[in-house]
């Protein structure tokens, strides 16, 4: 038998060693990112911002981060809005089959993106939609939707319906409940959900990949055409700017998330 | 407040039409065009039956299968013990180890996928320390084979596990454990008898939702991967790509999308998917 000592030194060990795998990768590509030595070398000899001159130097670079950026704010606000409608049913409507409905609202998420893109590209190409970049938001939305609808329903499930009744009580129209004390209240969440889908749109690979043609290439299309040829220390500078958007939006929501429990409790 | 029907169904109707005009109508149709292509039904059938037993084909779904089965059992491997880890850590070490598994589950695939391509390959970070180190004289080959790939997907995938697990230990009541303590079960007797099985439901939920998102997966093997590696959604993306041959990629389509489906159905009796995906 091992003692207690041995066995929780055992657990620590091989917890840390996960978390280090976890997190090694992404940060070894950031720290190679300022590498001044014309190839990948670790841990880099002399530091330099050269990768990331490079990138920006680059026209087609720079225009797959503008394609990307444009692409995710119009996903984040029709995947945000058609979301935040369905959450607010799911947590307050009345309809039948509302497990049917969940199910599929969610199956974008469990469906492999190769089939939505292969679908979705049959669809496109016969309409002559390749490389518009509103149609390919709208495809993202499809993904990104499920996710909103998660964190929204979530939010809004713990919203007291007896706020709701009281506006009504005092006078306020329907649309005014929902304007002033519905979207107001689940605004930290709204703010979350607006964060992620324009993440999933901004990483989103294999739906821009069939959609993107040669007008819209996205920033992961670019990569991953880049990939294809060589594995050049560009894309550190690229990933490294991706992650720190990630460390961005994850911040803000912590952040978002924070101050709603700080009004939940002060209230 | 709550709504009333007509009310419900005209707030849902904005989802539903996108969800409709640009997932199920679109792949609906994608399925019947193709198939439609070839003809009757019986020259669907002998076709079908051609395809989906041609080396290629064949050799895909069987790829396809070891790959997810060996990840989803190597996610597993690493993943309970860091979900138990989480589960009885607290304050700054909580933090810290959450912050490990979700800045990787939210990073972009293609990032990460990248990442183990600076590390596995023949140049790579691994070699560089090792033969630096004099373990190895000559480079190993990880990269474009099937030992890369299992590690990257591994490592895509195991935030899905660890916190699936993380919850289902989350949730369990800990006088439980108590209790099979003072009546005098030892550690190994009380893991093995208590924990362990209040924790199956969540080990069955995460096996299923692994496995389904492994035999879906393309950027990370396509980008990992050798000759000998190729899955099935790589093989609909090549059909299509490079021969558009539609019939072909329907039905490999149709064949992945209904054992997901099937594996779905399965998965939301075990649990609830929304869990999942919410970190």
């Amino acid at each position: 038998m091992i003692g207690p000592v041995l066995r929780a030194t055992l657990l620590r060990v091989l917890v840390v060693l996960v978390c280090a795998g976890l997190l090694a990768p992404i940060a070894i590509v950031a720290i190679l990112s300022f590498s001044g030595a014309p190839y990948l070398q670790f841990p880099p000899r002399s530091l330099s911002l050269h990768w990331y001159q490079r990138f920006l130097g680059d026209a087609r670079w720079r225009s797959a981060v503008l394609n990307s950026t444009v692409i995710a704010a119009m996903t984040c606000v029709l995947s945000t809005a058609l979301g935040f409608l369905a959450a607010y049913v799911m947590a307050r409507g009345t309809l039948f089959g509302r497990r049917t409905l969940a199910a599929l609202l969610l199956m974008p998420l469990i469906v492999p993106h190769v089939v939505t893109a292969v679908a979705v590209y049959f669809l496109s190409a016969k309409f002559g939609l390749i490389g518009i970049k509103p149609w390919i938001a709208v495809a993202h939305s499809v993904v990104a939707l499920p996710i909103v609808l998660v964190i929204l329903q979530s939010a809004l499930e713990t919203v007291d319906p007896n706020l709701e009744r009281a506006a009504m009580v005092c006078g306020c129209t329907r649309f005014g409940v929902f304007r002033r004390v519905v979207v107001p209240l689940a605004l930290p969440a709204v703010v979350s959900a607006a964060l992620f889908s324009f993440l999933i749109s901004f990483d989103e690979v294999v739906i821009s990949l069939f959609l993107a043609g040669i007008r819209s290439e996205t920033l992961p299309v670019r990569i991953w055409n880049s990939l294809m040829l060589e594995i050049e220390p560009t894309i550190a500078a690229v990933s490294t700017l991706l992650i720190a958007l990630t460390t961005l939006a994850l911040t803000l929501d912590w952040l978002v998330r924070r101050l709603r429990d700080q009004r939940v409790r002060a209230g | 407040m709550r709504l009333t029907r007509l009310a419900s169904l005209l707030l849902i109707l904005s989802a539903l039409t996108l969800l409709t005009l640009v997932f199920l109508a679109p792949i609906g149709w994608f399925l019947w065009a193709s198939f439609a292509e070839l003809g009757s039904v019986g020259d669907i059938i002998v076709e079908t039956r051609e395809t989906l037993g041609s080396g290629a084909v064949a050799a895909a779904i069987l790829n396809t299968n070891l790959i997810a089965l060996e990840v989803t059992l190597l996610v597993l491997l690493l993943g309970y013990p860091l979900a138990y880890g989480l589960s009885r850590a607290r304050g700054v070490a909580f933090s810290l180890i959450l912050v490990c598994i979700v800045l990787p589950y939210f990073t972009s695939v293609i990032v990460r996928t990248y990442a183990w391509m600076v590390l596995l390959g023949r140049n790579g970070l691994i070699n560089q320390v090792l033969l630096g180190t004099g373990v190895i004289d000559a480079p190993l080959e990880l990269l474009y084979n099937r030992i890369g790939v299992v590690i990257g997907m591994t490592y895509v995938l195991l935030p899905y596990m660890v916190l699936t697990l993380y919850a289902a230990m989350k949730a369990m009541d800990p006088r439980l454990l108590q209790a099979a303590e003072g009546m005098g079960a030892g550690p190994l007797r009380v893991f093995l008898k208590v924990f362990l099985p209040l924790t199956l439901h969540g080990v069955a939920a995460g096996v299923l939702i692994v496995f389904i998102l492994a035999i879906g997966f393309f950027v990370t093997p396509a980008l990992l991967g050798g000759p000998g590696d190729l899955m099935i959604a790589m093989l609909i993306e090549r059909e299509i790509e490079l021969t558009q041959n539609w019939p072909g990629a329907a039905m490999m389509t149709l064949v992945l999308l209904a054992v997901t489906l099937a594996l779905y159905a399965v998965y939301s009796r075990v649990a609830d998917v929304r869990k999942a995906f919410r970190a």
